[in-house]
């Protein structure tokens, strides 16, 4: 009897101890269960919304918002944006399938999760899950014309299109 | 056998879009004509001073298409998200004006962002006349 309770503290240890190494290797490696978002694709979503800015991955934000910036084209940040019925269609399904709601990336959640429950922010620079990531980096900063604003993600972030925003890839641009 | 029938059909679809500048500016005219009796030809003087008239936005600012496209459209242009454009002149860009569909979607975004209203067929064609004629 005490042999057996002795073996099961110790299997009991030992599984725990692998299981805090597993989840602390992941969190300083940034790999595995999902920190970066996944490839996401789709040749419309691509085309239409790369033209004018970088390519926003739709994890990015939820489906909530996606469907209010996509339901307002003709003024999209103070641009007309409109696209024709069919591909503003197929474009919007895309982005609600892979939004951030529905990822399970730890990224998405967290800018999911720093969205209050009535809110359905357009744009990602004002959740409160990037505020608290960019909380150094000035406003004058993000002015630099090598940058021009924090919406242009890329300036810093170079796969930012990809979905990647690890910190070891980031390179502040003078 | 399929492949060869998907091959077909990707001819037939490019076929039914690509187009020249030239046989644009045709469609545009046959346009022109039935909505204006008095129309002659497209100018590419006009379309020069289109291209560059600046205007004041009802937001205050001061937009053009050279706003964004610069002043030379033989010259890479900025979108307001810092995004590269490719010319917009045929010389430079031979893409240009060869995708009825795109220069339709184009003018319809963008007068509306810089003139507020939709473009008429003169101001389109009197615009590709002044692209299309840079050398």
């Amino acid at each position: 009897m005490k042999k057996w309770m002795q073996f099961l503290v110790l299997i009991t240890s030992i599984t725990s101890t692998s299981a805090l190494l597993a989840s602390g290797g992941m969190i300083e490696g940034g790999e595995g269960g999902g920190s970066q978002m996944p490839p996401v694709s789709n040749a419309k979503w691509k085309a239409e919304c790369s033209s004018c800015h970088m390519l926003y991955h739709p994890g990015l934000l939820p489906e909530k918002s996606w469907n209010k910036m996509m339901a307002g084209l003709d003024k999209h940040f103070g641009e007309n944006a409109s696209l024709d019925e069919a591909t503003r269609v197929e474009i919007t399904r895309f982005l609600a399938l892979n939004s951030a709601d529905k990822q399970d990336n730890r990224r998405s959640s967290r800018i999911n999760q720093s969205i209050p429950a009535g809110a359905a922010p357009l744009r990602i620079s004002e959740t409160r899950y990037f505020l608290s990531k960019h909380d150094e980096i000035s406003v004058s900063t993000f002015k630099r014309k090598s940058i021009g604003s924090a919406a242009n993600c890329v300036a810093c972030h170079k796969n930012a299109e990809k979905g990647d925003f690890s910190e070891s890839q980031v390179k502040i641009p003078r | 056998m399929r492949n060869s029938f998907v091959l077909v059909g990707l001819l037939f679809s490019i076929n039914a879009f690509a187009t020249t500048p030239q046989e644009l500016l045709k469609q545009y005219e046959a346009q022109a004509k039935q909505e204006i009796p008095a129309f002659t030809s497209f100018s590419a003087d006009r379309g020069a001073s289109f291209f560059r008239a600046e205007r004041t936005h009802s937001d205050g600012k001061k937009v053009s298409c050279s706003t964004c496209h610069t002043s030379d459209p033989r010259n890479q242009g900025k979108t307001r998200a810092n995004k590269v454009i490719e010319p917009m002149a045929p010389i430079v860009n031979p893409q240009r004006f060869t995708d009825a569909a795109k220069v339709e979607k184009w003018f319809g975004r963008n007068c509306k962002d810089v003139l507020e209203r939709t473009c008429t067929t003169l101001e389109k064609g009197d615009y590709i006349q002044y692209l299309v004629n840079i050398k």
